[in-house]
């Protein structure tokens, strides 16, 4: 393999990786603070890639994108307030089988909307241009990418770290109970981390999607699962983390899609899990916890 | 007294169990007449076993697994490969041809059966070794990504010459007769409801409701995961294995996670923790599944089309009403009881009460 390969293959799996640090982020400040694996959040991704196909059919990409991700929100909102909300005092089981529940709702609603045979994703003209660097040649959305989900992950430290609702958030996903005698408004908090996860889902499924080029019903499924192992490799709760476990992620599985086994690119990620869980089941990043009886 | 009522629900019990080996027997005589309603029953009987091997972790130990559809996949290879006329297997393979070891390997259904599930077992009890020692949500993730490689490895092009590949295999024999198709079944469901009431049942009920309270009883908590997730395994083969008979032709595709949902759903709506609740939710699940196919069907009423009637509507309203019974049933049909005929009279006779809107249920019960 030339260096140019190897390059040209190294920017492929940095582009894929900046998406699924984005979805990832959003698995890792839901379950943060609500203990859950937010099933739905692939589909929420998903999802977004269709309101994106028909907000593009009848409206210019400015005014598209803005539009795809004030709605990508809502429905992240909504599907909390719908089916997270009512089970906050049941067991984490119920909750996690109601997560799988709105997975398959979105993927069942997805196949009767808009049918099962994959749609194209229309292309925003500046984002396919292509780029001559050297010997590389690629798509202008493949160096924005990276660099977008830089500015993003930073924007996110730093409210996380300096606002008052970051704050907020950082004590909700410590001590649930005492946040709320401390008169911080749960509900109000989780609703903004759905709101935020939602829109970095939105975000990742524009980048995702115009790379991809078409959108079907399960085509969030297998991200979605993907991304939370990002998560879960960087530390849960942790957002350096799941950016360095989507990188991770996205690098592993171009490799070795370039090699040839492109079969297994997706066993790779659980492989990736299995190892993580056994050697350091906490993640890159993560806090230590220990069980009290 | 109490020994007259005992023997009552007894005589009960035969008189059912007798009415269904007639039902049986007639739709045995009559089976090119009623094939439909056949396969729907036979189909919702191996989901049933599947969905009590399922429950038996979920709901009596409390491991949260999704690796359903993989260990179904296994079980459902294994017995494809092993039962496969010889002479019908040069056009099976017709593209890759078949791998010398697999030639002319054949074997009775029932032995096909039990390999199934040992192979299932096996895989369990090396997966198992890593992943039961993560908790709830970690352990559904790890459990469904396990499920996706067994899936990637069975369609890999690397084992063509075994799996076919994606072509699937097909001319898979089907059941000798009903009797065999439903007696299996009811045997699979019949030694998991002795293992649950057994010592071990006793000691997977003890893990799922306090695992360091079990442990402080004196409970090897690895071994009683194991021991639970690998005998779930075993009757989780061989409930593929089942389907694979049952289907008569099978890829990859078929299992994939979305097959674990369906499973989940059944267990769910059924109640987790109890058996006649799975068994109930899975004939329900499937039956209903063929009943509500109308919605898939353009309706016209007084010569106006229905728009929301087109293919695809039926999944819908089946994923909402599992929404409906995660969000406000929780409990499913039965709970964690357990179906039996005193039950089944004290709801019989609330239902007047029921219908005047009188009846108020206690907590904890349950018909």
């Amino acid at each position: 393999m030339s260096l140019t390969t190897f390059l040209q293959q190294c920017l492929t799996g940095i582009s894929l990786g900046g998406a699924y640090a984005l979805i990832a982020i959003g698995y890792t400040l839901v379950y943060g603070i609500l203990r859950l694996i937010n099933f739905a959040h692939g589909d929420i991704f998903m999802m977004a890639g269709y309101f994106m196909i028909f907000a593009m059919a009848s409206l210019p990409w400015f005014i598209a994108v803005p539009l795809v991700l004030l709605v990508t929100v809502l429905l992240g909102v909504s599907i909390e307030r719908v089916a997270y909300r009512p089970l906050r005092t049941a067991p984490r089981m119920s909750v996690m089988i109601s997560a799988i529940g709105v997975s398959y709702l979105l993927q069942n609603l997805a196949t009767y909307l808009f049918t099962a045979l994959p749609k194209g994703y229309p292309e925003i003209p500046f984002l396919k241009k292509i780029f001559q660097i050297g010997g590389l040649s690629a798509s202008f959305v493949t160096f924005l990418t990276p660099v977008l989900t830089l500015i993003i992950v930073y924007v996110l430290i730093v409210l996380i770290n300096k606002t008052k609702i970051g704050m907020a958030m950082r004590a909700v996903s410590k001590d649930y109970d005492t946040a709320a005698l401390m008169g911080i408004k749960i509900n109000r908090v989780i609703t903004f981390t759905f709101a935020v996860g939602s829109l970095l889902a939105a975000v990742g499924s524009v980048l995702y999607f115009t790379d991809r080029m078409t959108v079907f019903p399960f085509s969030g499924s297998l991200p979605g699962l993907k991304c939370f192992v990002a998560a879960v490799f960087g530390g849960i709760g942790s957002i350096p983390g799941a950016v360095i476990g989507g990188f991770i992620l996205g690098l592993g599985e171009t490799a070795l899609v370039a090699l040839g086994y492109s079969t297994f690119s997706d066993a790779f990620t659980f492989v990736l899990l299995i190892i993580i869980l056994l050697i350091k089941p906490t993640g890159l990043f993560g806090e230590k916890t220990t069980d009290k009886v | 007294m109490k020994k007259a009522i005992v023997s009552k629900n007894k005589l009960y019990t035969l008189i059912a169990l007798l009415v269904v080996i007639g039902l049986l027997a007639f739709l045995q005589v009559n089976s090119a007449e009623y094939s439909y309603p056949i396969s729907i029953l036979e189909r919702s009987a191996i989901y049933a076993v599947v969905a009590v091997s399922m429950n038996l972790l979920t709901g009596f130990t409390g491991l949260f697994s999704l690796g359903q559809a993989g260990f179904m996949a296994i079980g459902a290879y294994t017995v494809a490969i092993l039962t496969i006329p010889v002479d019908n297997r040069p056009s099976v393979y017709y593209v890759n041809g078949i791998s010398p070891v697999i030639e002319n390997l054949h074997c009775p259904f029932w032995m096909a059966l039990i390999i199934a599930g040992l192979l299932a077992a096996a895989v369990a009890a090396l997966i198992g070794i890593p992943v039961l020692r993560l908790k709830s949500d970690y352990l559904a993730i790890a459990t469904l990504g396990f499920s996706e490689i067994i899936r990637a490895i069975l369609a890999a092009p690397q084992l063509d010459r075994i799996t076919n590949g994606s072509y699937g295999l097909k001319n898979i024999p089907g059941f000798p007769n009903l009797f065999a198709a439903f007696g299996l079944c009811a045997l699979c469901i019949g030694l998991m409801v002795l293992l649950i009431n057994s010592s071990y049942g006793r000691a997977f009920k003890a893990l799922r409701e306090d695992e360091i309270a079990a442990q402080a009883m004196g409970l090897n908590l690895f071994h009683y995961k194991e021991l639970a997730f690998v005998i779930s395994s075993f009757f989780t083969g061989v409930g593929g294995g089942l389907l694979a008979m049952f289907m008569r032709s099978i890829e990859a595709r078929t299992f994939s996670i979305s097959l674990t949902y369906d499973i989940l759903l059944i267990v769910v709506l059924g109640g987790i923790g109890s058996v006649t609740g799975s068994v109930l939710g899975a004939f329900l699940v499937t039956a209903g599944r063929e009943w509500l196919r109308f919605f898939d069907n353009p309706l016209t009423i007084g010569g106006v089309q229905i728009p929301l009637f087109r293919s695809g509507f039926r999944m819908v309203i089946f994923s909402i009403l599992l929404m409906v019974v995660v969000l406000f049933y929780r409990r499913g049909i039965m709970g964690s009881n357990e179906f039996s005929w005193d039950g089944l009279g004290r709801l019989l006779k609330s239902i007047p009460a029921r219908l005047s809107g009188k009846y108020k249920s206690k907590k904890g019960e349950n018909a």
